[in-house]
């Protein structure tokens, strides 16, 4: 996709550029639509309406920020036993066992898939921490007053867009669980980190989405946090 | 809410929300200008994206939604894939995937992989589907009707939870792990699902916030736009 220069700010250059908070302003979350915050004529306590397509307003994610650390310390809680605890439990002919999703990855490693044990690692083991991390960061930068950078910016839309991927492992346990059924022979079951696993993978993007980014451009002491 | 500083707000009042974009990284304000299709405008303040025309028309669009509505159709009713271990053959579904997790007492992972991969899709492309039809309406009437707007409100918060993609490199690594302790032989579903993940990249990739944007005007596909100074 090309792009073309960005428009300029308005109002033009001088001034440092507007933002739609600080004038009174509210972008619908729909259709763009820009429209005033509390609109002429609004009786007082009325939800205020976009103008083009009617869909209510909101100037931030609601409790952006209590909601975000909630379900961050939430996932970070159910990361231990999704890690630790096994994630498959298989029974053959040849021999019972049990296996951690670190388990998966040394499997893969020594059977000379070593580019899917990357894969795994990455997307079950080393995302999530990544994920959490980088959103208490960005919730305490928020909370600490600094102001917005375009690199912060750039490490929210990353763990937006690669969030998802880390319910990879709950997938292939599904998959092989519903195809290993052959009773004597060999059995697939899945085990408790699944559940735990899938948790956390919803929990943190839930995480993400609860936080607002714009906060981090609003300034300090701002009602609008 | 704090009080507009009095001086920049109302010495220039908003003439039309449409003339206005409102960054939805940073919330900083900018004019907003026409576009060639298959363009976008980036916010030079956070470097989040403004808006911008989709490269493919509307048109388009409802026609990769019908082709993946048949290939959803396609990979949810047939085998993924058999797997033949000493004689006994054995074959899944998605849906039967959830069933045995469901079976097994494993029920919040049979409804997590249910809802991410079966209902959530298919809700996005009927959502998408009616977005367009409504949009389409209201090109006749001069406004969308206010449904279109609904559908597209609800389809933006369950977007980020379809994973049908990941799903799908889950089979891929799911037949590497098994091709060590059983014979594979890939099912129709294993292919249609290659393809909607092609199908679902392209429709993903349509911002459906464009449908509220004025027409081009008829015979030009393009309007050059002005030229403008770096930022
Ligand atoms: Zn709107
Ligand atoms: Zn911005």
């Amino acid at each position: 996709m090309r792009s073309q220069p960005a428009p300029d700010p308005a109002p033009p250059a001088a001034a440092p550029p507007l933002r739609a908070c600080e004038a009174g302003l509210i972008a619908c979350s729909i259709c763009g639509t820009v429209s005033r915050a509390e609109p002429e004529g609004m009786p007082p306590g009325a939800e205020a309406r976009c103008p083009t397509c009617a869909t209510p307003l909101e100037a931030r994610r609601p409790d952006s920020l209590a909601r975000t650390w909630a379900l961050l310390l939430a996932a970070a809680i159910l990361y231990i036993p999704a890690t630790t605890l096994p994630i498959m439990v298989r029974s053959s002919l040849w021999g019972n066992g049990q296996e951690t999703i670190m388990g998966g990855v040394v499997y893969f490693w020594t059977s000379g898939s070593q580019g899917l044990a990357i894969l795994i690692f990455s997307v079950s083991i080393l995302i999530p921490l990544l994920k959490m991390a980088s959103l208490a960061v960005l919730a305490a930068s928020v909370s600490l007053g600094r102001p917005g950078t375009r690199w912060r910016m750039g490490l929210y839309r990353l763990i937006e867009f690669i969030g998802r991927w880390s319910m990879l492992d709950v997938f292939v346990v599904a998959l092989m669980v519903a195809l290993v059924r052959f009773r004597t022979v060999a059995e697939i079951e899945a085990g408790p980190a699944a559940a735990a696993f899938g948790a956390v993978v919803v929990l943190t993007m839930l995480a993400t989405h609860a936080f607002d980014p714009r906060l981090m451009w609003d300034k300090p002491g701002s009602s609008s946090r | 809410m704090n009080d507009p500083p009095a001086a920049s707000a109302s010495s220039s009042p908003p003439p039309s929300g449409r003339d206005l974009v409102a960054c939805p990284g940073c919330d900083t304000l900018y004019a907003r200008r026409s576009v060639r299709r298959g363009e976008s405008a980036w916010c030079p303040t956070c470097g989040e994206r403004l808006y911008g025309r989709p490269a493919l028309t509307p048109e388009h669009l409802m026609g990769l939604v019908i082709a993946a509505l048949i290939t959803f159709l396609i990979a949810s009713a047939w085998p993924i894939v058999e797997i033949r271990l000493q004689g006994i053959r054995n074959a899944t579904t998605l849906s039967g995937a959830a069933l045995a997790l469901w079976q097994e007492g494993r029920r919040i992972v049979a409804a997590l992989v249910f809802l991410t991969t079966q209902v959530i899709p298919l809700c996005d492309l009927l959502l998408v589907l009616a977005a367009l039809v409504g949009a389409r309406q209201g090109r006749g009437q001069g406004a969308a009707p206010a449904w279109a707007a609904v559908a597209l409100r609800l389809l933006l918060h369950l977007r980020p939870w379809g994973m049908i993609e990941v799903f799908t490199l889950g089979i891929a690594v799911g037949l590497v792990k098994l091709s060590t302790m059983a014979h594979i032989v890939p099912g129709v579903a294993l292919w249609a699902f290659g393809a909607l993940t092609v199908l679902l990249a392209a429709i993903l990739s349509f911002d459906l916030r464009s449908l509220w944007d004025a027409p081009l005007p008829a015979g030009t596909d393009a309007v050059p736009p002005p030229p403008s100074a770096p930022p």
